[in-house]
């Protein structure tokens, strides 16, 4: 081992995939993600909502913006055609000219009780580890997460779950069933396969991960990668 | 830099060399030269033992030389203990290679701890020692333990009692404290390392040869900074499917410190991915020294627990109400529920008032043979898997009441006060026995451990070889890390 390998602290060069491609990749690997549609215009965007039912969720994707929420650039719960139009117009103006190629994304809106976060993370000292804990926005305040190292047996995955503090949040909930703990299994085994198979990847942010009907569902994704 | 690892031969020169020499040793009582060379004749060491000190003399009783070459011909000297400056080790190391030393333990400072120049002594120091072919431990450690040697080359006290934990320390003093806890304990230890500076063996290294060290049984280890976590975990985990592991890291290392873009990155703490890697690995972490001792005389004296449901059997309401929490709170155990058989075969056995549901609470209503005879029938229930045992003691706390009241002897005292101390000897007996008997875990806890040691309760217990919990908290915390090891077995057989 050299001296450097430790401590060296020099931060390599990231890029951030957008959402839209960020979820492909999640996909790939089997990891649930939402169906969606990608949109230039608003028309296009009414069009995509009708497919795939509404409600929908409206967002502004692109490889250069990393915070969506922050900024303001996503919509939720639009409930018909003139909604998902006005929000898409709205979003459109709403780029700037450092966002580059932008585009429109539009999911079915889902909604779940719990919210999860799941990921990818590159630790200095043991290098990329899966991640899984509760999420949403208490998530940092709560911190009830659970790590392994690439690559996970299912053995692994299976007790990364029981090692979450809160497991009663796991069971039936608010008249929703218990999560399904092999597709939570799928989706960890799904990163963990993603990570070996893809060295570039730094990390990994799944967040929300949010509960359907039992199901862990992505709802947003952020891959980043050395570049 | 880490050089390849050693070979498990030069190791074993280093626990159980067939002789010792003590390089640099001091006739002055306060030197470690010479602490050396009296805690490895006053603790009997079986092989043989030499001195060298440049000016010769006799040291207690042993005759020194002025050189490693002055050794006598026929000397059987496997490993030098080398408390001489940095500065003379270099030919030291040639001199003790041409005499056949494969293992030395080096105490001295002024290495890898003390700077640029330091550092540079030490690359030297490895690269010299691998050419000659002799193992370093160390520099800068306090020594080295191997009981079934009787080897106490150490610089500081104690030397534990002998038995089947090996401990391995990146600081010293955790040593120390180990062995500590060994001798209030009586969990003894088979070797001990203090790895100094680590500059040729690290921790990981001893820990692999105490797995296939046929004397230990468990490893218990104190890390603080780990070089190539990636290569600590691969290892670990070729370790903990022969022997469990126990761990005690300390301090927190600069990596995480990176401000993430991510929430991944935010919520991964170097402990928690530590932790991570720990369960995923198998090895055994514990919160601090105490646990981590308990942890592994737990796993050195106890059979492994098949499963999560444990009995408490208590001879007071008020312990097993606390113990039943513990245990409740435990995120690997579980309460047993008593079976319809078990509940009839325990009424045969106490009036009605007891407390029909575990924890099994005698009420005060146990006669002469009453707690063998319902550890023996909890221990054979097929839903049960271990037990904690409490109330072990009381009797003998009174009779030690009246040994030392003005009344004794007399009034019948010597009587009853020797029924008192049969019993709970018998009891502690009954305990180590059943366990033995059915393979199940039997963990008697009484504060009387540490309040009364010589209780012939908690006596008994050392005698039989097993630890005596100090409370039912840290019995339910050690059976907790049994129970998740042996887990960890089960899932990956």
């Amino acid at each position: 081992m050299g001296p450097t390998a430790v401590g060296a602290n020099v931060d390599p060069p990231m890029a951030t995939l957008s959402e839209v491609r960020s979820s492909r990749l999640l996909a790939e690997y089997g990891v649930p993600v939402l169906p969606q549609r990608t949109a230039p215009t608003a028309g296009d965007a009414v069009v995509a909502a009708a497919e795939l039912g509404f409600p929908v969720v409206v967002k502004l994707c692109g490889d250069a913006i990393a915070h969506k929420t922050e900024r303001g650039l996503v919509r939720l719960n639009l409930p018909d055609e003139r909604a998902v139009h006005h929000a898409a117009g709205e979003l459109l103006d709403l780029a700037r000219a450092d966002d580059v190629d932008v585009e429109l994304l539009v999911a079915p809106m889902v909604r779940g009780t719990r919210e999860l976060i799941a990921g990818v993370h590159t630790d200095e000292q043991f290098g990329r580890c899966v991640m899984l804990g509760f999420g949403g926005i208490l998530a940092e305040a709560i911190a009830d997460v659970s790590f392994r190292l690439i690559p996970l047996e299912p053995i692994d995955a299976e007790e990364m779950i029981e090692d979450l503090r809160t497991q009663r949040l796991l069971g039936p909930f608010r008249g929703e069933p218990a999560v399904d703990r092999a597709a939570l299994v799928a989706t960890l085994l799904g990163l963990s396969e993603l990570a070996t198979a893809e060295p570039d990847v730094v990390s990994v942010d799944v967040n929300p991960l949010i509960v359907v009907d039992g199901r862990p569902v992505a709802v947003d994704a952020l891959v980043e990668m050395s570049s | 830099m880490t050089a390849p690892g050693p070979r498990s031969e030069q190791l074993r020169a280093l626990f159980d060399p067939r002789g010792v020499v003590v390089a640099g040793a001091s006739s002055h009582p306060g030197k470690f030269g010479f602490v050396a060379l009296h805690n490895i004749l006053s603790q009997g060491y079986r092989g043989e033992v030499y001195a060298t000190n440049r000016e010769g003399g006799t040291i207690l009783g042993v005759e020194s030389v002025s050189s490693i070459d002055d050794l006598p011909a026929g000397a059987a000297v496997d490993m030098v203990f080398v408390c001489t400056p940095a500065a003379a080790n270099l030919e030291l190391l040639a001199a003790c290679a041409r005499r056949g030393i494969t293992a030395a333990f080096i105490t001295s400072a002024g290495y890898g701890e003390s700077g640029a120049a330091g550092r540079e002594a030490e690359r030297e120091l490895v690269a010299r020692a691998t050419e000659l072919g002799i193992v370093i431990a160390g520099p800068n450690g306090q020594g080295v333990i191997s009981t079934p040697s009787q080897l106490c080359a150490q610089i500081v006290a104690p030397c534990p009692p002998p038995g089947r934990i090996g401990v391995a320390s990146q600081s010293g003093n955790f040593v120390s404290s180990f062995q500590n806890y060994a001798v209030q304990t009586g969990i003894g230890i088979s070797r001990a390392v203090s790895a100094g500076n680590a500059a040729m063996v690290g921790v990981p290294d001893y820990l692999d040869f105490f797995a296939h060290d046929p004397e230990t049984t468990v490893g218990l280890a104190y890390v603080e900074g780990i070089r190539d976590g990636r290569a600590f975990f691969d290892r670990m985990r070729t370790i903990t499917p022969q022997q469990p592991l126990v761990l005690l890291k300390g301090g927190a290392t600069a990596g995480g410190e990176r401000a993430a873009a991510s929430h991944t990155g935010a919520l991964a703490s170097d402990d928690r991915v530590f932790d991570g890697m720990c369960h995923q690995a198998g090895i055994t972490r514990a919160d601090n020294v105490e646990e981590a001792f308990e942890a592994a005389a737990s796993f050195a004296t106890q059979p492994l627990p098949h499963g999560p449901r444990v009995a408490v059997v208590t001879t007071a309401g008020g312990w097993g109400v606390v113990t039943a929490d513990a245990i409740t709170r435990s995120s690997n155990l579980q309460l047993a529920e008593l079976s319809d058989d078990l509940r009839a075969a325990i009424d045969a056995k106490l009036p009605p008032r007891w407390s029909r549901s575990n924890p099994i609470d005698l009420a005060g209503g146990e006669t002469r043979d009453t707690i063998p005879e319902l550890l023996e029938l909890v221990a054979r229930d097929d839903g049960v898997d271990s037990i904690v045992y409490l109330g072990l003691g009381i009797q003998s706390n009174q009779a030690q009441l009246m040994k030392d009241g003005r009344y004794y002897p007399g009034d019948g005292l010597e009587r009853i006060v020797a029924y008192h101390e049969r019993q709970d000897e018998r009891f502690a007996r009954a305990a180590a026995e059943i366990s033995d008997a059915t393979g199940k875990p039997i963990l008697t806890a009484t504060e009387l451990a540490i309040a009364a040691p010589e209780n012939p309760g908690p006596r008994t217990v050392r005698e039989t070889g097993r630890l005596c919990y100090a409370a039912s908290n840290r019995a339910v915390t050690a059976l907790g890390h049994l129970r998740r090891y042996a887990q960890w077995l089960e899932r990956r057989a």
